[in-house]
């Protein structure tokens, strides 16, 4: 019986299961990725364009406003991880959404730190000539790196979406306490190492104006990215979370229905 | 009973089950030692390996120690015993320090092996005055790596397709402890000008790096294991 | 500019970098959002 007055919603057993086809977007997300791109924007045209050259550095400072905003929003997404993870694992309700707001942030993190590395690299190569040195913040922010594909690789351990939670839960929040450790361990051992003149990879440099407000704008545009990664990120691992449910559901269902003839089978010899 | 008996009566069972088995020393010694020969073949140079000498001990300890902790719960994932007692309702912490314990005992044999053999493939000698620190530095160190491998260990242990996980969890971790001991080490052999002073705020970071992870590693070991 | 080919290089990375994860994430997000029912997706 269907009806076309368009206040009411059909509804099933289980409530409307119909799919408009809608995505992951909303307007807020569109607002907020208009803002990235034009923040974006802004930055090519000052980070390239109007900011000046650095009187030490020449032109490779301008390859700084891009990676030091990549690392502080790193940063900022492994404290998420960490903030989401003790969410999720000392919260009563255990509720999935903290354990998927860790997962995503920490996807983008370290999808940035990778950036950051590679620009380094990059910087490190026309400032020092080489691609890479074993400084203290260069060496700890590999090993950032390298914790955070761990903790990647764990999520993807398989199991429920609980075991899952539970055991990101825990090795995020071990991160938390491997990062000062290196971080420490790694500064002590490299300041034996005298570097004369350690050019900062965040340019320890004396910044004139417009150079401080293309790193200003670095950072807002790759914060705003990052708003708007998580929040698509999050909203698909909702839907494949929700599928794997379904999937599971509806495999019990049809092991539920093979079963059932035999059974009724069984009883009707077992009363005869 | 409690957590502290628990954890002695699991210790004392992992070291039976090795000392039966004999795996760590027909297998895991000979691979460390190996391991320390087949360094010389690659640093060709004396002079650099004696240089480089402390951090070689260290780093076949690293590879040994990823042999160690797949053993350790290859034992118990084997007849599912981990879970059996965990059914049993034993304290996991209990069960977290009694496997550290096991295994630092047998990192510490491992470690000394390992000086060893540097004193005779790489001309180390042990000045007098380095004893003290050499020693301390091996007991604090032991306590930091065994608290990361039994922690990652249980995590990375009994399915196919996790034991590979074990070094990209533990070698991260375990960073700062590489680079305290081997400093330590250095300080302890005089190697490079190092004295043995130098050595001291090393071993501070490696006792508070044992503490930080022995701590944080009983509590996560519970959940961690759990599935 | 002198340097231009790293500088722009760099740049240019990043944003193909920053692309691909723009689209893959959109992408997946179609994709599900077609199979998942719209009751279920808590942001709409």
């Amino acid at each position: 019986m269907t009806t076309t007055d368009p206040t009411l919603s059909p509804t099933g057993p289980v409530g409307d299961r119909r799919s408009s086809g809608a995505g992951t977007g909303t307007r807020g997300t569109r607002i907020i990725g208009i803002a990235t791109i034009v923040a974006m924007g802004w930055l090519v045209a000052f980070g390239l364009g109007f900011s000046p050259e650095d009187r030490d550095q020449r032109e490779s400072v301008r390859l700084l406003y891009v990676h030091v905003p990549t690392i502080w929003i790193a940063y900022l997404a492994f404290i998420v991880t960490a903030i989401a993870s003790v969410m999720y694992f000392f919260g009563k309700k255990k509720s999935l959404g903290w354990d998927r707001l860790a997962g995503a942030s920490a996807e983008i993190g370290t999808a940035f730190v990778a950036v950051t590395l590679v620009i380094g690299a990059m910087w490190g190569r026309l400032t020092w000539g080489v691609f890479w040195q074993w400084d203290a913040r260069l060496t700890t922010t590999a090993l950032l790196f390298v914790t955070y594909i761990g903790y990647l690789a764990v999520r993807r351990l398989g199991g429920t979406h609980e075991q899952r939670a539970r055991r990101s839960a825990v090795i995020g929040m071990l991160a938390v306490l491997e990062i000062p450790l290196v971080h420490w361990s790694v500064r002590l051992w490299r300041s034996l190492h005298q570097e004369a003149t350690v050019l900062g990879t965040d340019g320890d440099v004396s910044m004139d104006g417009l150079m401080l407000f293309s790193l200003f704008i670095g950072v807002i545009a790759f914060s705003l990215l990052y708003v708007w990664l998580v929040m698509h990120r999050t909203r698909v691992m909702a839907m494949e979370d929700l599928l794997d449910d379904r999937d599971l559901d509806e495999a019990l269902a049809a092991r539920h229905a093979e079963a059932e003839p035999v059974v009724a089978a069984g009883n009707e010899e077992g009363t005869a | 009973m409690n957590t502290l008996q628990i954890a002695r009566l699991v210790a004392a069972k992992d070291l039976r089950i090795e000392w039966n088995s004999r795996v760590f020393v027909n297998q895991v010694l000979p691979f460390a030692g190996v391991t320390m020969v087949i360094f010389a073949f690659a640093l060709d140079a004396d002079s650099v390996l004696q240089r480089v000498a402390p951090g070689l001990v260290w780093l076949a300890t690293l590879f040994s120690l990823l042999v160690l902790v797949q053993r350790a719960f290859a034992v118990e994932t084997a007849d599912g015993a981990l879970d059996a007692l965990r059914v049993a309702g034993v304290d996991p912490r209990a069960i977290y320090l009694g496997k550290a314990a096991a295994l630092g005992v047998q990192l510490l044999v491992l470690e000394a092996v390992l000086l060893f053999a540097a004193v005779v493939l790489y001309g180390q000698t042990i000045p007098a005055g380095g004893w003290v620190l050499l020693v301390t530095t091996l007991i604090s160190a032991t306590c930091g790596l065994a608290a990361v491998g039994t922690l990652y260990g249980g995590l990375a242990a009994g399915f196919t397709g996790r034991e590979t996980l074990l070094p990209l969890l533990t070698f991260p971790a375990v960073a700062p402890v590489l680079i305290g001991a081997t400093r330590a080490v250095e300080a302890a052999l005089g190697t490079a000008g190092a004295v043995v002073s130098d050595g001291w705020p090393w071993v501070g970071l490696l006792a508070v790096f044992a503490v930080a992870f022995g701590v944080g590693g009983a509590l996560a070991f519970g959940p961690l294991i759990d599935e | 500019m002198e340097d231009a080919g790293f500088i722009i290089g760099g740049y240019v990375l990043t944003f193909i970098t920053v692309s691909f994860m723009s689209w893959r994430v959109l992408r997946a997000g179609k994709r599900l959002g077609k199979q998942v029912p719209d009751a279920d997706k808590y942001w709409l």
